[in-house]
């Protein structure tokens, strides 16, 4: 293989004819309140874990509807399942049935070897 | 259904008839060697113009000054100096053969127009350096707006057409604008930035088909500053893949560019993407074609396809060639004008570069 001195950039665009999406039905098939959601970050502003560390609900729904798996698993994983962010949610979403059900689809996701 | 309305028909300019001032690429003469000559011989020999090749001309600075490496006043001042020439000659009417030297040449005479005490400094400069004197030119076209106007007759002329000559069906066609032909001054361009009609006007004449694919405006993935430095080329490279991810559904015979940068590019881009992804567009690991206008005005018009300079695109050309019907002998194409046998290049490890 030839050194080339560069490597071919991945583009930050999100493809949607590419992105599988389809993980996300399984989420609102679970969690029927996540078609609600309407990004509005409460969540991630009353979020104790976010207070501490750098962490955020809002943004990780978010990749999941889009199909961004990759190092979401991790994110996910600063989650302490306090259930504060459904306390706020102005839209009534069960986001604590969310990111418990996100993590247990990754993991059939098997989404260690994920690559974007 | 009603027909689709060409809002391009808007976008027209002035190409002037006869009289030219050439001025040749940096670059072309490398890359695409039979192109600039090709053109020339197109223009004297077929449509019985005049064209004055100057032996005296030199860089309008484009790349230096795109990437910021030149400053403007030193570009006003070069181009000056070529419209100098031009007026040497008697000329009015300049026609640079690249579309980096068109948009330069553009933006310059623009600035003239807005800022003639820039003009005056320009005039001011160019006498202290050289002692010569300058008019602007009264038209400036690029070569591919000439091919374009002249494109019924040199149909007429022509001993090949678009058309698949096994299966009798229109050849799928990717045109490719350069960026500064019509998106710096949009009124500069035949069908202004957004429709630009020049290639495909060609392309429709002469029996071919244009595919409208969705990056069909995008960058080739040139851009000066992208490329110039080694560590950004993966900027670079990955624009062109974008276009050819785009394109490769389509399935097109092969590409048309007016740009020496988009020509250069989207050719070796693939080289490179086979490479280092053992990923081509077509079908049979070979690549798609990628034409100057003057390559593809030249093979209709029955020119041997090695005098053409084709022999030395990456990505080779004999595939489009057998579907044009267009007889070639493979001794003569690495033969050089003496008779003496050039040698073959490397071949690639993945990009196939002939039959197998």
């Amino acid at each position: 293989m030839k050194n080339w001195g560069f490597n071919i950039s991945k583009p930050r665009v999100i493809d949607w004819d590419t992105r599988d999406t389809s993980e996300y039905a399984k989420i609102i098939e679970k969690v029927p309140s996540a078609q609600r959601c309407l990004m509005c970050g409460a969540c991630a502003a009353t979020c104790s874990a976010s207070n501490h560390i750098d962490f955020n609900f809002r943004n990780c729904h978010l990749k999941y509807r889009r199909g961004q798996f990759e190092g979401l698993a991790d994110e996910l994983d600063k989650c302490m399942l306090c259930g504060k962010c459904k306390l706020v949610c102005p839209r009534g979403v069960n986001t604590r049935a969310i990111i418990y059900n996100m993590r247990i689809f990754l993991n059939d996701l098997n989404y260690k070897n994920i690559e974007q | 259904m009603t027909e689709k309305k060409h809002f391009w028909n808007e976008y027209q300019k002035e190409i002037a008839d006869d009289n030219y001032f050439y001025e040749r690429s940096c670059i072309r003469q490398s890359f695409f060697p039979g192109s600039e000559t090709a053109f020339l011989n197109i223009l004297r020999d077929e449509l019985g113009l005049t064209i004055i090749d100057d032996p005296n001309q030199h860089t309008c600075t484009g790349i230096g000054y795109h990437s910021d490496v030149v400053p403007f006043e030193t570009t006003m001042t070069v181009c000056a100096r070529l419209f100098s020439l031009m007026t040497d000659a008697e000329l009015k009417n300049y026609v640079p053969s690249c579309v980096t030297s068109f948009g330069v040449f553009t933006e310059v005479v623009e600035t003239w127009e807005h800022f003639p005490e820039e003009l005056e400094k320009t005039r001011k400069f160019l006498r202290e350096a050289t002692g010569r004197e300058f008019k602007i030119p009264e038209n400036i076209a690029h070569p591919s707006d000439i091919i374009y106007k002249y494109r019924k007759e040199l149909k007429q002329k022509m001993k090949y057409q678009l058309v698949n000559c096994h299966t009798g069906k229109p050849l799928n066609a990717v045109e490719h604008i350069g960026c500064h032909y019509g998106k710096i001054f949009s009124k500069h361009a035949v069908g202004g930035a957004e429709f630009p009609q020049v290639l495909a006007g060609m392309i429709e004449e002469w029996g071919g088909k244009v595919i409208d694919y969705p990056e069909r405006r995008h960058c080739c993935g040139f851009g000066f500053r992208q490329y110039l430095v080694m560590s950004n080329r993966g900027y670079s490279v990955a624009n062109t893949k974008k276009k050819f991810e785009s394109m490769e559904p389509y399935k097109p015979d092969f590409v048309l560019t007016n740009c020496p940068g988009c020509t250069m590019f989207m050719d070796r881009w693939q080289y490179t993407i086979a490479e280092m992804e053992g990923k081509t567009y077509d079908d049979n690991q070979m690549g798609i074609p990628v034409l100057t206008y003057e390559e593809l005005t030249g093979l209709l018009l029955g020119y041997n396809p090695w005098d053409l300079g084709l022999q030395v695109h990456q990505v080779q050309v004999e595939p489009l060639l057998d579907k044009l019907g267009i007889k070639y002998d493979l001794k003569d194409k690495f033969t050089g004008k003496s008779g003496t046998y050039l040698g073959e290049p490397e071949k690639p490890e993945y990009l196939k570069v002939s039959y197998e």
